[in-house]
């Protein structure tokens, strides 16, 4: 008895920890079966066509909301094909360290004020890290398939990623001068103030936002930089070879690093869980007290939203552009990006240093 | 202070083992028939002409060692960031000659064409 208890004190801690991530894992991969609906409900619309409407629930269509059950049942039960040539250790390992980094980055990432897993003070690191190893699931895989689709592609898939982590990183650092703190927690609490949107980091810090977003648009290699598994060229690039589950192992990693560039997006530049209408008691001298009136909206409402408006764009971009040619890639990544965020850094420094109003005033 | 990444580090283990059961379960539940047209390397209905761990294009290596030099540079600034209303005026010009050699290594880089793709 006694060293049953010992062992559940021991445990204990675990168990809540464990807790918590299936209270964290359960929506996120809910949150991506549904965004690959939505994905292809908007660009459906997008095109004048249906999307997919048929597969429901017992018996009823419901817009077709059954649609990614469906998709998941129909993967598990596919055959997962390991070529001949392949490298068999490696080609099963790499989607596992896809999936695997993409949703360890979540455990850092603050749904509302101190509603965090891991209120670690070197969160942003933590995350520029994780997603950094994503990488390796990419460049694995292509090489262990033995397929020259997959090589190629996994070579263009990794050289692009790394390109565009440089600019994102940059990025990172101006948040960082801003907020003055790794903390990301402290980043949202950060860009309170009393001018409702206007004290968020996007407006100071907007070109950085831009080179943000559009970097992590090709970090996850989605249109219009998806020449890595350009279709029309090279097949399905690094995972041609794949199939069944460890097919939807690669997609699901996708899918879930969107999710998380768009909570990234929104905890640093558009103020994480707080309320848009933060400050405002009056409007034109009017005493309309919006932030009173939003007051009971839990923090995580807004969250979500703003995360779902940043997935709107990865998918609207989709259906709109066309793929860039390789070399026009590596030249934005290179030779825009990161002079942009170089001036910038230095602008945003100077601020910082001379206090300005209001973003950085007092902070001291 | 260690103790708060505790969490991280079990969330990786579950993203990990989240991997390993998708994976597992594909193997149990896929069917399993093997033959040698399927098991041979996609190459549009081709015979594979040759081994696919070929000789590719150098630049890609010079992309890579470029992304390690600046990769650095961004380590270096993490902390002069966070630290950076204390350290004031001085550290902001400590930091701008910092990225002055910086910036003059990439102009030079870009001047010798380490950075064109045609």
């Amino acid at each position: 008895m006694e060293t049953l208890l010992d062992f559940w004190e021991f445990i204990k801690p675990v168990a809540i920890i464990l807790g918590y991530i299936v209270l964290i894992m359960v929506p996120l991969i809910l949150a991506v079966a549904y965004l690959t609906y939505a994905e292809r409900k908007v660009i459906g619309f997008m095109q004048m066509r249906m999307g997919p409407n048929r597969v429901g629930f017992f018996g009823y269509r419901l817009w077709g909301l059954g649609q990614p059950i469906a998709d998941t049942f129909k993967l598990i039960f596919k055959e997962i094909v390991i070529p001949s040539g392949a490298n068999k250790f490696l080609f099963i390992i790499a989607p596992i360290i896809s999936i695997g980094t993409a949703f360890a980055a979540w455990a850092v990432v603050p749904f509302d004020a101190g509603v965090v897993l891991a209120d670690v003070n070197a969160g942003l690191l933590y995350i520029l890290a994780i997603t950094s190893l994503g990488v390796y699931g990419v460049i694995i895989a292509g090489w262990a398939s033995n397929s020259k689709y997959a090589l190629l592609g996994a070579l263009r898939s990794a050289a692009q990623i790394v390109s565009y982590e440089i600019a994102m990183g940059f990025a990172l650092v101006g948040v960082l001068i801003a907020a003055g703190s790794l903390n990301l927690t402290a980043i949202v609490t950060a860009q309170q103030g009393e001018y409702g949107v206007a004290s968020w980091f996007w407006l100071p810090l907007f070109p950085l936002f831009l080179v943000y977003f559009i970097s992590g648009v090709a970090e996850t290699n989605r249109a219009p930089f998806d020449v890595a598994e350009g279709e029309s060229e090279i097949v399905a690039g690094f995972h041609v070879e794949y199939s069944g589950t460890a097919f939807a192992g690669f997609f699901l990693a996708e899918y879930a690093n969107m999710i998380i560039i768009a909570a990234l997006a929104a905890i640093m530049f558009f103020g994480g869980w707080l309320s848009p209408f933060q400050g405002i008691h009056s409007i034109f001298g009017l005493p309309v007290d919006l932030e009173g009136w939003f007051a009971p909206v839990p923090g995580i409402v807004w969250l979500v939203f703003k995360m779902m408006f940043f997935l709107l764009l990865f998918l609207w971009f989709r259906a709109t552009f066309p793929r860039y040619r390789y070399d026009q890639i590596m030249r934005l990544g290179w030779k825009v990006f990161i002079p942009i965020t170089i001036v910038w850094l230095l602008v945003v420094g100077a601020a910082v240093i001379a206090d300005v109003p209001p973003w950085f005033a007092g902070a001291r | 202070m260690l103790e708060n990444y505790l969490p991280v580090l079990i969330f990786l283990g579950v993203g990990l083992g989240f991997g390993i059961v998708l994976i597992s379960v594909g193997f149990v539940m896929g069917p399993r028939r093997p033959d040698a047209e399927k098991l041979s390397a996609y190459e549009c209905g081709f015979e594979a002409f040759e081994n696919a761990r070929m000789k590719f294009d150098v630049r890609y290596y010079l992309v890579a060692i470029l992304f390690i030099i600046f990769d650095l540079e961004i380590a270096f600034l993490f902390p002069w960031a966070v630290v950076l209303r204390e350290i004031g005026m001085f550290g902001f010009w400590a930091m701008f000659i910092f990225l002055g050699i910086l910036v003059v290594g990439f102009f030079y880089e870009w001047k010798k064409g380490a950075l064109e793709w045609e």
